[in-house]
């Protein structure tokens, strides 16, 4: 199927995230979309795929101009679009999930389905459990589902937003497979990403987007340099690791075990020293975020110590850990972390120490104008939340942690970002623990975890590894230790 | 930006002239003629100092428990409950009058801060229900409407009946000592008036201005990341509902105190559950509140004068209210539909 895409624009209010973008995709190729946080690469795929309409512009479909007023009419031309966060129903099974959005029956046939799902599964080697609610499956898995749902569904040009974002290293491997093999079928891909490696490991052609507008396309191979300076407009250079020497512990756990329903983790020894910073490595799932959750007092070990600068905080409340100097900055932005319906200047001010019944506005507005400033935000105290850029919530919720922690916590602290945020957040986080302050993160970009932890250990199935140095270890080294080869538990 | 206004004040509105439409189309039904029935409605407002005076005693608890509702409304809370908290601080203070002898200027202080007792003990029992027994505050609050009117049922018939037989009027009347003071001789109790004008006033001031009405308004939007953000969410909102509760306890004792002069069967007679309509209907704006409930309290009090001069069914007043805020609900999501629309188009 070719894909045609004519000076395509749209608007949100005053921004203009697509402005006259144009774009091509042949039949049986992967094409790349490639562009920073914000470039409008989303914006342009959601009108493609009818989940919004553009304010001009045209699409052609195989030389035909068409219209799409929702997902439904695109996916019956044959357009299907894999969201960067599952648009799928968590509280459903695996099978029903499948079955959503079919036409022609009114009564499920669920014996049907179920073959159906099955065939499309051992096609592409994905393993999924049809009674197992959707809830509790990994990104991974759940995309896979949708990636089967949306064949079934007989589309003929699938468009992949950052799909490689949150799973595993194996998961992407089969995911890259599976797409080669339906490029070769006849199908039209659309691999959207800021990740340069995946676009040159996958795809043909790749077009770059910046600032809503093309900024330039090119032709596998691809020359790393030229997509850099096409997405950035200059060429970056790593920030390496700044080594200081480790202070005093301020964090050591003895013994500990947490257990959900899900998941054990047990007997993990761990000291942190002020200064210190700790990556921890792993497929998702595997006990990482648990670990950190009991280092903040939001799980509470059933077994074990957990002591902070010496005092034993094992049962102790959240709050206390709060006041100990302990921060936890959560992936879920959103949903743990800040209030969307709350603008900036509520938020400074919710951080501010109460000194009487009353809010300081015109201080909580100052301090709102100097943190958006020195974190360079991209809004205005009167903002809300929940209406900034993904990238933009990440700084903010940077910019609203307390001064001089003790200990921050991080769950996946770059996800989603592209290369100039992370190497931003980076420097503040290295300036943090010049400050003394104690880093624990979860990553699961391995060239991160080498490049800026101090010490790094290694989850799988809830067991967690010995230490290891990232001086000494590699990308490919560290790979392995994840797959759960070569080190003793 | 003049189109703008127009459309605004086009929107602001609408809801009253599709209910006046309603109106008319009811009354037509039930054969009287609109215009006159209208103009009675209107004159019944104005009729005399004592109809004013009588609309004023109308607003006071109205005021109070829309105010309270406010609290709980930005904690995300729906504090169906209002009525029983209205109920228990009406009890509380009839049990205060029945127990202490005591001079008016001792007494009348004593009664109302033992509604604003019962009131917020009420609202922490249904905050203890929501957050320790995880209870919807719905279900909890409902619930516990039906026992506080059971309750006041069995206290009247039971061990509070008068000495020649219990009836549903109620307890015997309360000592002079226990009857708030009146404006001149109408119904309206300038003490009353004095309160419920300074709860509206602190309510709005603390939800727009102070940390604790910030931290409500946190954890009505998204009590996880409330919690993550450090602020002790169950405390809170248990807070919520007993500030709530004291401001509706409130209303309940001086119905007792300054309608009815003593404890009646249906003491909250609704108005909790109209405070919400109220609520609702200023779109959660404290400063819109009065207006609304100016409006309410007009209505109630003209639309007995329909009954009498035109032989209509009283109740007209009520379907006057419940369809201005349907339509207001109704105007406001159409009018958010459009706005989505324009959007999309430009």
């Amino acid at each position: 199927m070719n894909i045609q895409l004519a000076e395509i624009v749209k608007s949100f209010g005053t921004l203009r995230a697509n402005d006259g973008v144009s774009l091509s995709v042949a039949a049986g190729t992967i094409h790349g979309l490639l562009g920073e946080n914000g470039a409008g690469k989303t914006t342009l795929m959601k009108v493609l795929s009818g989940y919004q309409p553009c304010d001009s512009g045209t699409i052609r479909v195989d030389g035909r101009e068409v219209s799409f007023d929702s997902p439904e009419e695109a996916i019956a031309a044959g357009i299907g679009m894999l969201h960067q966060d599952p648009m799928d129903v968590p509280a459903l099974s695996v099978l029903e999930n499948f079955d959503l959005g079919r036409d022609g029956h009114q009564i499920l046939n669920r014996r049907r389905a179920r073959s159906e799902l099955a065939r499309h599964c051992r096609r592409f080697g994905f393993e999924l459990d049809p009674d197992a609610l959707v809830g509790s499956l990994t990104v991974g898995e759940r995309q896979q589902l949708e990636m089967v749902r949306l064949l079934a569904l007989g589309v003929r040009t699938i468009i992949l937003d950052e799909p490689t974002t949150g799973i595993s290293a194996p998961q992407k491997a089969l995911l890259f497979e599976t797409l080669r093999e339906l490029a070769q079928e006849g199908l039209s891909l659309i691999f959207v990403s800021h990740k340069l490696d995946d676009v040159e490991q996958l795809c043909s052609r790749a077009t770059v987007l910046r600032s809503g507008r093309v900024s330039g396309e090119a032709e596998a191979p691809f020359d790393a340099d030229k997509l850099v300076s096409l997405m950035f407009g200059q060429c970056l250079s790593e920030v390496g690791r700044s080594d200081i020497a480790p202070g005093e512990p301020v964090l050591a756990l003895d013994g500990v075990s947490v257990r959900s329903h899900r998941l054990q983790i047990s007997d993990i020894d761990l000291t942190v020293r002020a200064g210190e910073v700790v990556g921890l490595a792993g497929l998702e799932g595997s006990g990482q975020r648990m670990l950190m959750q009991a280092c903040a007092g939001l799980v509470h070990a059933h077994r074990g110590k957990v002591a902070l600068d010496g005092a034993d905080l094992t049962r102790a409340a959240y709050h206390r850990y709060l006041d100990a100097g302990v921060a936890y900055v959560p992936a879920a932005r959103l949903e743990e972390g800040m209030v969307g319906g709350l603008t900036i200047r509520e938020h400074v001010a919710l951080a501010q120490e109460p000194t009487g019944l009353m809010v300081r506005w015109t201080e909580a507005e100052t301090q709102a104008q100097g943190r958006i400033a020195s974190y360079r935000v991209v809004g205005r105290p009167e903002t809300y939340v929940a209406s900034l850029s993904g990238g933009n919530q990440q700084r903010l919720l940077l910019a609203l942690l307390p001064d001089h922690l003790k200990l921050l916590i991080l769950e996946h602290p770059t996800r989603g970002l592209d290369i100039e945020s992370t190497r931003w957040v980076w420097n503040r986080l290295h300036a943090r623990r010049q400050e003394g302050t104690a880093l624990l993160y979860t990553s699961t970009d391995l060239d991160e975890l080498v490049a800026h932890s101090d010490r790094i250990v290694v989850f799988s199935g809830g067991q967690m590894s010995a230490p290891v140095a990232a001086a000494d270890i590699t990308c490919e080294a560290l790979g392995y230790l994840i797959g759960g080869k070569g080190y003793e538990a | 930006m003049r189109r703008e206004r127009l459309t605004k004040i086009g929107y602001g509105l609408a809801p009253v002239l599709l209910t006046l439409v309603l109106a008319c189309v009811i009354l037509l039904l039930a054969g009287a003629n609109p215009l006159r029935a209208l103009g009675e409605l209107f004159l019944g407002v104005f009729e005399s100092g004592r109809k004013v005076a009588d609309i004023a005693a109308a607003m006071v608890p109205l005021l109070l428990c829309a105010s309270g509702m406010l609290i709980t409304f930005a904690a995300g809370l729906w504090n169906i409950g209002v009525e029983g908290q209205m109920i228990a601080g009406a009890l509380m203070t009839t049990w205060v009058v029945r127990s202490v002898e005591a001079p008016a200027a001792l007494l009348l202080p004593l009664t109302i801060l033992a509604g604003m007792l019962g009131g917020a003990l009420w609202g922490l029992l249904i905050g203890a229900l929501r957050t320790y027994g995880r209870i919807n505050e719905i279900f909890a609050g409902l619930g516990l409407n039906y026992l506080g009117a059971a309750l006041t049922n069995y206290l009247i018939f039971g061990p509070w009946k008068p000495p020649d037989g219990a009836t549903m009027s109620g307890t015997e009347p309360f000592p002079q000592a226990a009857w708030m003071p009146t404006i001149g001789s109408t119904r309206a109790s300038w003490l009353g008036i004095l309160l419920a004008i300074g709860g509206i006033v602190v309510v709005y001031i603390l939800l727009r201005d102070s940390y604790w009405g910030l931290k409500l308004k946190a954890i009505g939007l998204n009590d996880r990341s409330a919690h993550r953000l450090g602020i002790d969410t169950r405390g809170n909102m248990l807070l919520a509902f007993m500030a709530c509760g004291l401001l509706a306890g409130l209303a309940g004792s001086l119905r007792t105190t300054a309608v009815y002069h003593r404890l009646i069967p249906s003491i909250s007679g609704g108005i909790g559950y109209l405070s919400q309509l109220v609520v609702l209907l200023s779109g959660l704006r404290a400063q819109i509140v009065p207006l609304v409930v100016f409006f309410f309290s007009a209505v109630q009090v003209a639309s007995p004068r329909l009954e009498l001069r035109m032989g209509l069914d009283s109740s007209i007043g009520g379907v006057l209210q419940s369809a201005m805020v349907l339509f207001f609900l109704l105007v406001r999501g159409f009018r958010r539909r459009i706005q989505a629309e324009q959007e999309v188009a430009e």
